[in-house]
C-alpha cells in the first residue's frame, strides 16, 4: 500500500491499469482528455501491456472496446459529455450484449450552450441505456468504484457494462491523496478477464446480435432487467468483499448522519463532500439534518433509500441537471417513486449545472428550506436553487431585425 | 456451439432469406469459400444482416458480430486489437458492409480504419442503394438511377470509394464483379495475405432494386464491366493494375436497358448517359494509367 497524489483522471487511469486491459480505444474530450493521453502513454513506455487503437470519434471508441472484449479481453475506454452522447447507439450494443466494459464518464454538461464544465446531464440522458452507473464522491472513490465496478460488471449474475461517473474538473482535476494498493491484491480481487455467454472465438463459433421477433425481445430486456436487479446484491457484496481487502468501506447509498435528522437532503458526487460539511456545521447549531449519499444510481437503490428516508418527512433532492421537460430531475423522480408508498414531503432542487459550484451557501439555504417546510413555516421551496434574479433577461434578442 | 441442423457445403447454409436471383449472397458464398472458418465476420444492418439470421438460427457458421450501420470497421478494429492482444495473428477479420454502411455512414469509421492501417479485409458489396430499408439512393447509386428517394432520377454521379481507400494508401484494395468469380476470389486471396488493411468493392446486382429478372443477374455484372460502367481493377504495393479492358465499349443500353431501375429516362437521358459514362470511362482509365 502506498500513497499517491493524483487527480481523479490519473485515479481512473491507475484503476484501468491495474485491471490489466488489454485493448484501449480513446477519443479526447475536455474534462476526459488526460485519460485518453495518460493511457497512451503507458502502453508506449509498455508499463500497460495493451493494444492502444487511436480510434476517430467515440463512437467507434465505444465500438472497439465492445468487440474486442467480446474477442475476450478487458477493453477500456473513457469519455465525457458529447462524447458520450455520441456513443449513445453504442451503449445500447454494449448492455444488450452483456459486454461488461468499465467506463470513466468525466462528467459535463452537453451542449447547447456549449459547456466544459460539470454536471451530471450527459450520464443522466444515457441512465435507461442498460448501463450501471456509480457517482463518485471524491479521487479515492474513483480508483475504488472502479476496481469495484469490473468486479460487479463480471459477475456471471450481472454480465452489464458500468460507467464510474467523476465530476468533471472538480474530481478529475482535482489532485487529492489516495491510497493505491499493490497489484497482487487487485489481482487477487478481480482476477483476470473470461468470456461469459457472448464471445468471438473460432473454436466455439455464435453469432452475436442478429434481428430479433418480438416473440423474444421483450424476454431478453427482461434478462437486462433481472440482471441489474441481481446488481444490487451483487454490488453490496463486492463492497463488503473490498472492505475486508483494502479497508474502505462503501455502501450503494450513504446515509451521512440521517438516523435522527428531521430533513434529509439527497445528493450524488462531489458535492456530497460539500453536503457532508455543511450538515455537520448545521448540526453544531442543533439543526438535525442529514445527506443520504447515492453511489449506485443504476441499477436504482430503492429499497436501500427506503431503508434511510422512511423516518424523514421532510426530504430534498439534489440533481445536478435540469431534466428539463419532466416534473423534476431523475434523481428527484426516482426518489419519489421509491418512496411512493411512505407519507413524506420530497422537493426537487436543481443547480450546479455547466460548471457553477454547489457551494456550501446553497446546500445551508436548501436545508434552511426544508427544516422551514418541515415545520409547517413555508410552502415553496426554491427548485433552481442558484438561479440568478436576470436570468430570463440573459442573452435575450430584444430586437428582430 | 452450433447445433447444426443442416449441413451445408460451404460455411453458409443453403437456405438463405436472400431475394432470387441476389449477387450478394454469391459474393458471401465465394468470400467465406477463400477465408475458411478461421475468420471473424462483422456484419451492420442491410441486406447482408440476413446472413447474420433471425433470432436463434445463423447463416454461418463462423463467429460474427451484427454492430450498428456506421461502425462496421470499428467494429473489426476491435477484434483485430483483442486477437492482437492475445497474439492471435492468424485469424481473418471480415468486415462485410453495403455500399450504404460503407460510402455514407459508415465513411469515417473505415477512414480510421484505413489511417491506422488496422489488419482487416474490408469488404463492400456495392448494390447502389440502401436496399434493405427499400431502395433509397446511397451516394453509389449511379448517375439517373430511379430509387425511392431520387424517383425522377439521381441528379449527380457516385462516390468513388476505391480512389478513397487509395488516397489512404493502404497496401491492397481492389473492385471485382461477379461476372468474373476466379478473379473475385484470387483478390480475396490476396486481401487475406494482405498485412495491414484491404479493401474490396464489389458489384453487386440487385434484381430487387435495380428491377430486373433474377435469372439475369450474372448477365447484368458482365454487361456492367463490358459498357464501362464497372472497371475491374487493383491497387497493389502502391501501383495500380487494370485487370480487364473492353477494345471497345458496349452501348450503354446493353446494361441499363434490362433494369427498370433506367426505365423512365428519355431518349435525350439515355444519350446523356451514354455520353456521360464514355467520358468517364476514358478519363478514369487515363487516371488509372498514371497511377501505374
Ligand atoms: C443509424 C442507423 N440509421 C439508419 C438505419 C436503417 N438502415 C438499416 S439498413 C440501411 C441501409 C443500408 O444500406 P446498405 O449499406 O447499402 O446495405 P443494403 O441494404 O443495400 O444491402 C439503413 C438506412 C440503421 N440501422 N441505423
Ligand atoms: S434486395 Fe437486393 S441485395 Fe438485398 S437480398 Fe434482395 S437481391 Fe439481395
Ligand atoms: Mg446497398
Amino acid at each position: 500500500m502506498t500513497y499517491k497524489m493524483m487527480d481523479g483522471n490519473l485515479a481512473a487511469v491507475e484503476a484501468m491499469k491495474m485491471a490489466k486491459v488489454q485493448v484501449v480505444s480513446a477519443y479526447p474530450i475536455t474534462p476526459q482528455s488526460n485519460i485518453a493521453e495518460k493511457l497512451s502513454d503507458l502502453v508506449a513506455s509498455g508499463e500497460l501491456k495493451a493494444e492502444y487503437i487511436r480510434v476517430e470519434s467515440e463512437h467507434s471508441a465505444l465500438s472497439v472496446a465492445t468487440t474486442a472484449q467480446l474477442a475476450g479481453v478487458r477493453a477500456a475506454t473513457a469519455t465525457a459529455s458529447n462524447g458520450l452522447a455520441l456513443m449513445h447507439e453504442v451503449l445500447g450494443m454494449t448492455s444488450g450484449n452483456r459486454v461488461p466494459i468499465v467506463m470513466p464518464v468525466v462528467n459535463r454538461g452537453v451542449a447547447a450552450p456549449w459547456t466544459l464544465w460539470c454536471e451530471h446531464g450527459d450520464a443522466m440522458a444515457e441512465r435507461d441505456m442498460g448501463w450501471m452507473q456509480f457517482y463518485c464522491e471524491n479521487v479515492q472513490e474513483v480508483f475504488d468504484l472502479i476496481l469495484m465496478a469490473y468486479k460487479a460488471a463480471e459477475d456471471k449474475d450481472v454480465l452489464t457494462p458500468a460507467m464510474v461517473c467523476l465530476d468533471g474538473f472538480f474530481l478529475s482535476h482535482s489532485m487529492q491523496k489516495i491510497v493505491v494498493p499493490k497489484q497482487e491484491l487487485v489481482d487477487n480481487f478481480i482476477g483476470g478477464y473470461k468470456s461469459q455467454n457472448t464471445y468471438l472465438d473460432t473454436e466455439d463459433p455464435m453469432f452475436i446480435c442478429d434481428l430479433t421477433g418480438s416473440e423474444e425481445y421483450t424476454e431478453m430486456k427482461y434478462q437486462q432487467k433481472v440482471a441489474m436487479d441481481n446488481a444490487i446484491g451483487v454490488i453490496e457484496q463486492v463492497q463488503r468483499e473490498f472492505e475486508e481487502r483494502f479497508g474502505r468501506k462503501y455502501s450503494i447509498v450513504e446515509g451521512y448522519r440521517t438516523e435522527d435528522a428531521d430533513v434529509v437532503l439527497v445528493a450524488l458526487g462531489s458535492m456530497c463532500g460539500t453536503g457532508k460539511h455543511v450538515v455537520n456545521k448545521l448540526r453544531e447549531k442543533g439543526k438535525k439534518v442529514g445527506l443520504a449519499k447515492v453511489t449506485v444510481f443504476r441499477p436504482f437503490p430503492a429499497e436501500k433509500i427506503r431503508e434511510i428516508l422512511s423516518g424523514t418527512r421532510c426530504i430534498g433532492v439534489f440533481d445536478r441537471s435540469a431534466g428539463i421537460g419532466g416534473q423534476g430531475g431523475p434523481v428527484w423522480s426516482e426518489v419519489c417513486a421509491a418512496m411512493k408508498d411512505i407519507s413524506c414531503d420530497i422537493r426537487n432542487y436543481t443547480g450546479g449545472l455547466g460548471g457553477r459550484d454547489v457551494s456550501p451557501d446553497n446546500i445551508e439555504k436548501i436545508f434552511d428550506e426544508l427544516l422551514e417546510i418541515s415545520q409547517g413555516k413555508r410552502k415553496n421551496h426554491t427548485a433552481w436553487i442558484d438561479l440568478k434574479e436576470n436570468a430570463m433577461d440573459i442573452r435575450q434578442v430584444i430586437k428582430n431585425v | 456451439m452450433y447445433d447444426v441442423q443442416h449441413n451445408s457445403r460451404g460455411l453458409v447454409s443453403h437456405g438463405v432469406s436472400a431475394c432470387a436471383g441476389c449477387g450478394m449472397e454469391l459474393i458471401m458464398r465465394n468470400v467465406l469459400e477463400v477465408l475458411g472458418e478461421d475468420t471473424i465476420i462483422l456484419i451492420p444492418p442491410g441486406c447482408s444482416a440476413l446472413f447474420s439470421g433471425f433470432g436463434n438460427e445463423t447463416a454461418l457458421k463462423i463467429p460474427g458480430f451484427q454492430g450498428n450501420l456506421e461502425n462496421t470497421a470499428a467494429c473489426a478494429a476491435g477484434v483485430r486489437a483483442a486477437l492482437n492482444a492475445k497474439g492471435n495473428k492468424h485469424t481473418t477479420v471480415l468486415a462485410f458492409a453495403g455500399d450504404g454502411g460503407t460510402v455514407d455512414i459508415g465513411i469515417q469509421s473505415l477512414s480510421g480504419v484505413l489511417e491506422r492501417r488496422d489488419k482487416v479485409l474490408y469488404i463492400c458489396y456495392d448494390n447502389e442503394a440502401y436496399m434493405n430499408t427499400g431502395i433509397q439512393a446511397s451516394s453509389s447509386t449511379p448517375y439517373f438511377a430511379g430509387t425511392t428517394t431520387t424517383p425522377s432520377g439521381k441528379k449527380t454521379g457516385r462516390k468513388d470509394l476505391m480512389q478513397i481507400a487509395i488516397a489512404h494508401d493502404i497496401p491492397y484494395a481492389a473492385t471485382a464483379s461477379i461476372n468474373n468469380l476466379n478473379d473475385l476470389k484470387k483478390k480475396v486471396q490476396k486481401a487475406k495475405d494482405t498485412d495491414g488493411p484491404s479493401l474490396l468493392h464489389i458489384h453487386t446486382p440487385c434484381p430487387t432494386g435495380w428491377r430486373y429478372e433474377p435469372a439475369k443477374t450474372i448477365e447484368i455484372a458482365r454487361a456492367a464491366v463490358q459498357t464501362g460502367c464497372w472497371i475491374l481493377y487493383e491497387y497493389e504495393a502502391g501501383k495500380v493494375t487494370i485487370n480487364y479492358r473492353q477494345k471497345e465499349l458496349k452501348p450503354i443500353e446493353e446494361y441499363i436497358g434490362f433494369q427498370g431501375r433506367f426505365g423512365n429516362l428519355s431518349k435525350e437521358q439515355k444519350k446523356e448517359i451514354q455520353d456521360y459514362v464514355t467520358k468517364q470511362y476514358n478519363k478514369y482509365i487515363i487516371k488509372l494509367e498514371a497511377m501505374n
